[in-house]
């Protein structure tokens, strides 16, 4: 591999990990039953917010805090107005999105073009010098590293613990996650607050890791609604999310490559447009059921495990109310 | 476990669901709960369980008194509930539905639970592919999976609601023998909820009946099914009411009609149905008589045989073809199906009336007005539809039926009315047939049908007996067919 060819892996791999964070968060949150829409606008007012406030205290570690916080206080907005005040939450999640990226806007205007430095990268003795793949995943910001064991942290969590069972059930069938003792909305609470943190942090990732600083409009202005939408491509699976963040941020990569090099002449149109071409394609082969038939070929045990990959329905009671007789 | 109930009430507005109910379930019998829909079974079930709560009353487990709120708390005083839809979730595992709610650490521990669960299926013959979705399984299977989630779980009393619906003739005598082995040897008690006669003589050792939220009767085992017939129904007979029309040509035929419900089938199945005649439908909620009155209107597509409309072909085509034709139907679900809440009276009214593209509202407001007056619906035309009571809406509902159809196809047309205004409401649809209309409607009250069908269908499981000499039918005979006793003569 060229060294020009590892270079763009290694900033894939960074540019990915907000939507990775925001991602992972959204996924939480939407196991156990409610939508927190407002991710465009709440990426925003994290991300300044978490700039702002490592710029006046001159501590990275109060940004993260700030940012998780903000992302935490805008979702139990959405989770007070769903369950307790049993209102519309896309409508409140929508009011929110173009709420929060006003205020950050508004806010963050003394701030706007400020610079900081960007967090150090670390290395990881031993796996920092594997060739090739040492360099691309193992040459990174902290937040990086974080992303990853988030993302194993979530799939051991949904598929692997009691807890996990719980939660995917009360986005599942939430009567009978009643029946069994669950206090459906108390966890539903607690998934939504904790999904929101995730998406602060994500934010945060942004103006403090990946393209420090904060500037109008924001860089990641339209990135929530793409996180929302790998959330539906990802079947709700970590890992397939986490997959989708990766190819989006690839086929980013290529598209901007592809435009600074002047030999290739394709529409800047058609570039951007080609993440949600695939995306699309591959919902629709996935929700075909040829990739089902496809699995019975593969023997019984990785059978249970692709069959929950390749799921492509949401939860079953996403967006629905649940009030005990 | 001996599970006792002491003058157990509950009001829903104003009904008495609950009626001073005290019965005893002695551990190692099973004791059956009858009645007939709206008896107060299933409120009694819940309350018993813990979905929820009595007005007053006390429960008392092995002599000593107890009280619970939630149904987890009802499994960990020992007392487990079997849902008719089982309350597990779709999108696990078999095995994620057993670890699902018993206590353990942070992992699911499958290996365990892989052990537990299929000594207990050897135990019962059941046979569970632990990694299959529930999505897959059949309602037996998943019924099966509940009980030994529950027995896991240290329950001590079974309640089984409906357990019979749904599932094959091998699934239930699997079921009634693992429900007999568990209270005979492990001294479990065990309450099930039916209205199917057969099951509960084959099964119980006693049986309690409900009428009107009373306990109106026990019956030791084993007791005739005209005891029990006699004991749930009443006794009062019903006469004939009207006077005979001279019935025309046929309006509504159904041809070898296949008709697949989710939980019935009804097979080969041929109706004719001619202008001015009156047929009933008789049959426990969800027998197959609901797939019958929507596949005359097109709302369940014949998975085989034909339809026919006035002599017209009809098989296969929308429902709004079918309205063109002059079929009119009026659903059991008021707010689900039949009115649209958030619209007004006046609203409703100018959609049934086909004036062009243009709302004139002075008029429809006056038709409104007219209509209103006419069917006594106590309420505004500029009111909205849920706002009216129960027995409003109903008498909307059928002053929204056209005039004149040729098909009048009526789901629970009395629903919730008192005696009065059912019998108006009936006047109207009479009215109707000497025009020319026929009609078909299903009733849970036997008198009803007794009253005005020239004949009556009994369907149960699917399988239909057709009874012509309403005449000469007592109350008593139609409940023991609507429980399935034409089955059990035939044999």
């Amino acid at each position: 591999m060229t060294p020009e060819l590892i270079n763009i892996l290694n900033s894939v791999v960074a540019n990915a990990t907000p939507l990775v964070i925001a991602g992972l968060g959204e996924t939480i949150t939407e196991r156990a039953g409610i939508t927190n829409l407002s991710l465009d606008g709440s990426l925003a007012l994290a991300a300044m917010f978490g700039f702002v406030a490592t710029l006046v205290t001159g501590n990275p570690l109060a940004g993260l805090l700030i940012a998780m916080l903000v992302g935490a206080l805008v979702a139990l907005i959405i989770a007070v107005g769903d369950i307790t005040l049993r209102q519309d939450q896309v409508a409140i999640g929508f009011v929110l999105t173009l709420l929060c990226a006003d205020l950050a806007q508004f806010l963050g205007q003394d701030y706007t073009g400020s610079r900081s430095t960007p967090m150090p990268v670390v290395k990881i003795p031993g796996l920092s010098d594997v060739p090739v793949v040492g360099q691309i995943f193992f040459s990174h910001q902290a937040i990086v590293y974080f992303s990853y064991f988030l993302i194993f942290a979530v799939w051991f969590w949904l598929f692997h613990t009691r807890g996990g069972l719980a939660h995917r059930a009360i986005g599942e069938r939430p009567a009978a996650a009643f029946a069994r003792g669950t206090p459906v909305n108390r966890l539903r609470y607690l998934y939504t607050v904790l999904g929101g943190a995730l998406v602060g942090l994500a934010g945060a990732s942004y103006s403090m890791a990946i393209k420090p600083g904060w500037s109008n409009p924001p860089v990641m202005r339209g990135d929530g609604w793409i996180a929302l939408a790998i959330v539906i491509f990802g079947g709700w699976h970590p890992f397939r999310v986490v997959l989708g963040a990766y190819l989006f941020a690839a086929l980013r990569a290529l598209a901007s490559a592809i435009q600074r090099s002047p030999d290739i002449q394709i529409p800047l149109v058609l570039l951007n447009g080609l993440p949600w071409i695939l995306m699309i394609t591959t919902l629709v082969l996935v929700s075909s059921g040829a990739i089902e038939r496809l699995t019975r070929i593969l023997p019984r045990p990785v059978q249970r495990w692709t069959r929950s990959f390749l799921r492509s329905d949401p939860p079953a009671a996403l967006g629905t109310r649940f009030e005990p007789d | 476990m001996d599970l006792e109930l002491k003058h157990i009430h509950k009001r829903f507005g104003h009904v008495h669901a609950n009626d001073d109910i005290s019965l005893m379930v002695r551990g190692g019998s099973i004791v059956g709960v009858l009645g007939e829909n709206g008896a107060g079974k299933s409120t009694l079930m819940k309350i018993v369980s813990g979905f929820q709560c009595a007005d007053s009353g006390e429960i008392w487990v092995d002599g000593r008194r107890t009280s619970y709120r939630g149904p987890q708390a009802a499994i960990a005083s020992g007392i487990g509930m079997l849902q008719q839809d089982p309350l597990d979730v779709p999108a696990f595992t078999v095995i994620e539905n057993f670890v699902y709610g018993q206590p353990g650490g942070l992992l699911l521990g499958r290996r365990t639970a892989h052990e537990r669960l299929s000594r207990l299926c050897q135990r019962f013959g059941f046979e569970l592919n632990p990694d299959a979705p529930i999505a897959q399984l059949s309602i037996g299977q998943r019924q099966q999976l509940e009980i030994m989630r529950l027995l896991a779980l240290g329950v001590k009393t079974l309640i089984l609601d409906e357990p019979t619906t749904g599932i094959s003739a091998e699934q239930k005598s699997m079921l009634f023998q693992a429900l007999r082995e568990l209270a005979k040897q492990d001294g479990m008690s065990v309450l099930l909820v039916s209205h199917k006669l057969e099951d509960v003589i084959s099964l119980c050792d006693e049986v309690v009946v409900l009428r009107a939220g009373k306990v109106v009767g026990v019956l030791p085992m084993p007791a005739t099914a005209k005891q029990i017939v006699s004991l749930m129904f009443g006794q009062e007979l019903a006469s004939q009411a009207q006077a005979p029309v001279a019935l025309g040509e046929p309006k509504i035929r159904l041809e070898n009609a296949t008709l697949r419900g989710k939980r019935v089938t009804v097979e080969n199945f041929n109706l004719d149905i001619r202008a001015g005649e009156v047929v009933g439908l008789a049959g426990l909620e969800g027998s197959g008589q609901e797939l019958i009155i929507r596949a005359c209107v097109g709302l369940t597509k014949l998975a085989r045989g034909r339809v026919l409309v006035d002599g017209k072909e009809k098989t296969g085509k929308p429902y709004r073809d079918f309205l063109g034709c002059g079929v009119a139907f009026g659903a059991a679900g008021r707010l689900e199906e039949g009115l649209i809440g958030g619209l007004t009276l006046t609203e409703h009214v100018a959609l049934t009336e086909n004036t062009g593209q243009m709302l004139n509202w002075g008029e429809a407001r006056q038709h409104t007005e007219a209509k209103l007056k006419h069917y006594n619906v106590r309420g505004l035309p500029e009111s909205p539809v849920e706002a009216l009571s129960g027995g409003n809406q109903q008498r909307l509902l059928m002053a929204l039926l056209p005039r004149q159809p040729v098909l009048l196809a009526l789901e629970q047309p009395t629903r919730g009315l008192d005696v009065d205004s059912a019998q108006w409401i009936w006047k109207q649809l009479l009215a109707r047939r000497e025009s020319g209309t026929a009609i078909l409607f299903t009733s849970p009250e036997l008198d009803e049908l007794v009253a005005y069908s020239d004949r009556i269908l009994v369907v149960y499981a699917g399988l239909v007996y057709e009874i012509t000499d309403v005449g000469s039918t007592t109350i008593d005979e139609l409940g023991r067919l609507i429980g399935g006793q034409f089955i059990v003569a035939a044999d």
